[in-house]
């Protein structure tokens, strides 16, 4: 996927707004830039699957062909829904972008290998 | 894979004293124990009360072996040979009208006739998309021609193949009902087959599929074909290009009726009857629930109801996913103890890896004592959304709930078998929309503890898991409550109420058939009370059909928030007859009956209530007691974090709400990502979202009934959710059991002298101050103004049928 120019690229803020608070009332500027990330393809699109609950938590992607399984991402475990959440963004942010978001740190560490 | 128990059983609803039956499929699971249980809290988030069940002791735990038990999805039509089976050594026609919708798919048979000697027949499409014909012959093997030219999609077509053994001539017919496509090249096409290769056949002939043997007795097709198939005819005897246009109108000629199979399959269209035309056809079966009335080739739009015209609604379109029955070998039998309480129990289902609970609905004997109190398990609407795909499906969605989709295991097992049939949301294979919905079959969804994606944040709960937030409560608190089902209500009727003071819905009582609702109108009618503590209630107009149990239809007409739409023509309800869609277009508003109707839905926080001027009358000082007058109400929850979210109904007595309810409290600060429904937008505008447009809330209302009865609506979703909170000591659970407390009370409820209930007429100038359309064009967002209550909806002048009650 083709990046977006720089001078297009949202101001790091907007994703340290959504790092403080990914659920609820956003500023118009976030919410338009999650209008756009969530708008992923349906081929290759992430979702969160819940292994374990309120525990384990992985990243998943979906296949645009009906009763295709959903792909687990090998590697991948958080231990809040929040994490998740935020590494989804994360992957998005940068597939859009062309930004890593690692300098945000925070939200989004790994907590471990599946189980 | 990852081990899975799934199961379903022979009923959701019982009464002490019956027998149900439980069919189980164990993947990587060799055995289980198998015991009945009380659902006290499907709840498993531990900032609430948490998941809790109890064994029922008088019914001792089994174990029992696991093993793998296949679905087998997928529509067609199983016809009897006559008795002397089909005579086709001299030759035959197989014909019928196709309106394919995945003519790419690959193989599909659309009429085929099989035999136990190893002969059979198919008129099929082919690999290509082109029409084909397949002879076995138990002799002389196999044998294909095909046209090679591939058939459009959603376009009509005449196909026919006829074979003549003397000559081993064959005729194929592909002709599109659509003359630009006719003229553009051959519609039909002479070819040569070996000579002698007809012979007799005595099965079945089989339309949308052919024979793949049998799986416990009942017959298992392959080759499903999706699409309408109109006017299927068996000929014993070859016969001419314009026999067989002869043969396509709705008479068999009467020179051929001797030598011809005929069905028309415009009889009997509330039924799984395949009624057979006069000649050798005999009267035959649908099987996994293929759509009906819906429009035939020859439908000229002049009317829209089947009933008018059911010789234009002649065709069936059956879907390679469709399901009705799995079918599946009993794996245990329980009897439900005589002396069981009524209630919400499962059958726990517990292997070394998995494990599944599948609910049951214990309801009071018939001839038992009846408590004061009958929550009603909206069944009908677990069934609408039983076994959802809409994430893997709808990648909108994440936009939508405002968050990345959360999936459980049931999704992922779901997402890979297909062939448990989706829900009333989903699409069939070929992209027309689901209309019917099973519970004879695994619902992985309708589950304590399943987590969805819909229930927004926190313990996101929806349907099942949700509903018993409220029956936990009730138990918490000391009430006595019988459970009913939606089933029981559409069975029954004002019947099954009247043996009740208080009745109480569940979270999302949704989908609504008209006995139904006539059921809860009498009952409030008659002095009874009603709390509904849910959101987006008595919406979509639904039927059960009377010949297959554990059905539902529903058509997504003309609005709503729908995930398909009904094609035009195709709005009556098969099983009934009736008008589909939203309740609010058939003249019976939500409003009407409960005082609120759907507004707005959001999915991803909840928010609070904000008391309103009505919570200061009188009439409804008990609903307050021990509520401060500033309190927010219900700014805490295990759904969304408020007792205000995901889908949320608003008072509007322009859309039907008694002139003298009261407005109690409304809900505010809803995010953006909560949206005015659709049906009440003449015209898109940027403002119909929650930070923005008045509309956007949940209204508490109680109003008074005729008789002494009396209605309290919460108008949300996830009121339930904020029930349990601090140990039940807050100001939901402190109005919801004081309005219990007072709907228990026998003193009779007296609605207020008319005058002092501001009712609404035509021209009133206070109405006509809301309920109009400028306000969509305009540029400010409409003003509510609490103390009248008189917030109406853009669309309400278009919707109101007459003066609301």
């Amino acid at each position: 996927m083709e990046h977006q120019p720089a001078s297009d690229r949202p101001a790091l803020e907007l994703a340290r707004e959504f790092q403080r608070a990914p659920l609820g009332h956003h500023s118009p500027a976030l919410a338009r830039v999650l209008r756009v990330l969530r708008s992923e393809p349906h081929e290759g699109k992430h979702v969160i699957v819940c292994t374990k609950p309120y525990q384990e938590y992985r990243l998943g992607r979906l296949s645009a062909r009906r009763g295709e399984p959903v792909a687990l991402i090998p590697g991948l475990v958080y231990g809040s829904r929040e994490d998740a959440e935020w590494a989804v963004f994360s992957r998005r942010w940068e597939q859009v972008y062309g930004e890593p978001l690692d300098q945000l740190g925070g939200r989004g560490d790994l907590v471990g290998e599946p189980t | 894979m990852t081990p899975m128990v799934v199961a379903y059983a022979s009923q959701l609803s019982v009464a002490p004293g019956e027998r149900v039956s439980c069919m189980v499929s164990c993947f990587g699971v060799p055995e289980y124990e198998a015991r009945l249980v009380r659902v006290i809290c499907g709840d498993q988030n531990p900032a609430g009360p948490g998941f809790r069940c109890e064994p029922v002791a008088e019914v001792p735990a089994r174990r029992l072996p696991g093993r793998v038990q296949a679905v087998h999805a997928g529509s067609f039509a199983q016809l009897p040979a006559p008795a002397d089976g089909w005579q086709l050594s001299a030759g035959f026609t197989l014909q019928a009208t196709i309106w394919p919708t995945t003519p790419d798919k690959g193989q599909q048979a659309i009429v085929s006739v099989d035999s136990g000697h190893g002969g059979a027949l198919q008129l099929r499409i082919a690999a290509d998309g082109s029409l084909a014909l397949r002879i076995v012959h138990p002799d002389h093997g196999v044998h294909t021609v095909a046209t090679g030219v591939p058939m459009l999609v959603r376009e009509w077509y005449l196909v026919a193949a006829s074979y003549d053994p003397r000559t081993g001539e064959v005729l194929l017919v592909q002709e599109a009902l659509r003359p630009e496509l006719r003229a553009a090249g051959d519609t039909s096409f002479l070819l040569r087959l070996p000579t002698g290769l007809a012979a007799d056949l005595d099965g079945p002939v089989l339309l949308a599929g052919q024979s793949a043997g049998t799986c416990r007795d009942r017959l298992v097709a392959k080759h499903l074909y999706n699409g309408k198939i109109e006017r299927p005819r068996l000929v014993e005897r070859p016969v001419a290009v314009a026999d067989i246009r002869e043969l396509a109108t709705a008479e068999v000629p009467a020179e051929l009726r001797a030598v011809t199979a005929a069905w028309d399959l415009s009889q009997d269209i509330p039924t799984q009857l395949v009624r057979a035309l006069p000649g050798r056809a005999v009267d035959g079966l649908l099987v996994n629930l293929p759509t009906r009335a819906v429009k035939g080739s020859n439908w000229t739009g002049a009317e829209m109801a089947w009933r008018h015209r059911p010789q234009e609604y002649g065709a069936i379109h059956f879907h390679d996913d469709d399901l009705y029955d799995a079918g599946w070998e009993v794996d245990f039998e329980l009897e439900v103890p005589a002396t069981l309480a009524s209630g919400v129990y499962a059958l726990h289902l517990q292997g070394d890896e998995a494990e599944d609970y599948v609910p049951l609905f214990v309801r009071p004997a018939p001839d038992g004592p009846r408590a004061d109190v009958v929550f009603v398990a909206p069944t009908a609407s677990y069934l609408a959304y039983a076994n959802e795909h809409m994430v893997t499906d709808a990648p909108l969605v994440q936009l939508v709930t405002d968050q990345v989709s959360m999936l459980q295991p049931q999704d992922l097992f779901l997402a890979e078998h297909r062939e448990y049939g989706g829900s009333t949301y989903d699409t069939h294979s070929d992209g027309s929309g689901i209309c019917h919905s099973s519970r004879l079959r695994p619902i992985l969804n309708m589950r304590p503890q399943y987590a969805s994606w819909l229930g927004g944040s926190g313990s996101a709960l929806w349907q099942f898991a949700a509903d018993t937030h409220i029956t936990d409560w009730l138990a918490s608190t000391g009430t006595r409550f019988d459970v009913l089902t939606d089933e029981d209500l559409h069975a029954d009727g004002a019947e099954a109420l009247a043996p009740y003071r208080v009745v109480i819905t569940g979270t999302h009582p949704e989908y609504t058939s008209q006995r139904m609702r006539d059921a809860y109108e009498s009952h409030t009618r008659s002095g009874g009370r009603l709390m509904y503590l849910g959101g987006n209630g008595f919406y979509w107009r639904t039927s059960f059909p009377d010949d297959l149990p554990g059905v539902i239809e529903v058509r997504r007409t003309e609005s709503g928030t729908r995930t398909w739409a009904a094609e035009p023509g195709e709005y009556y309800h098969a099983s009934s007859g009736e008008y589909g869609g939203l309740w609010v277009r058939c003249g019976q508003s939500p409003q009407q009956l409960v005082g609120v109707g759907f507004a707005a839905q959001g999915f991803d926080v909840s928010s609070y209530y904000r008391r309103q001027a009505g919570s200061f009358d009188p009439r409804a000082e008990f609903v307050f007691r021990g509520v401060g007058t500033d309190e927010r109400i219900g700014d805490f929850g295990l759904i969304g974090g408020g007792a205000a979210g995901l889908e949320i109904d608003r008072h509007d007595v322009a859309l039907g709400s008694p002139p003298h309810a009261l407005l109690l409290a409304s809900s505010e600060q809803h995010t953006d990502t909560y949206m005015l429904t659709l049906e009440e937008l003449l015209a898109n505008r940027p403002t119909a979202t929650g930070t923005q447009d008045p509309l956007v809330r949940a209204d508490l209302v109680l109003f008074e009934t005729a008789g002494g009865g009396a209605v309290f609506s919460t108008g949300s979703i996830a009121w339930a959710g904020s029930l349990s909170h601090t140990g039940g000591d807050n100001n939901v659970a402190r109005i919801t059991h004081n309005v219990l407390m007072r709907f228990l009370d026998p003193e009779l409820f007296v609605p207020p002298h008319p005058a002092g209930a501001a009712p609404h007429r035509p021209g009133d100038p206070r109405a006509a101050t809301t309920h109009t359309d400028t306000h969509v064009f305009s540029a400010v967002p409409p003003r509510r103004d609490p103390a009248t209550s008189r917030s109406a909806s853009p669309t309400a002048s278009a919707l109101r049928q007459g003066n609301p009650q």
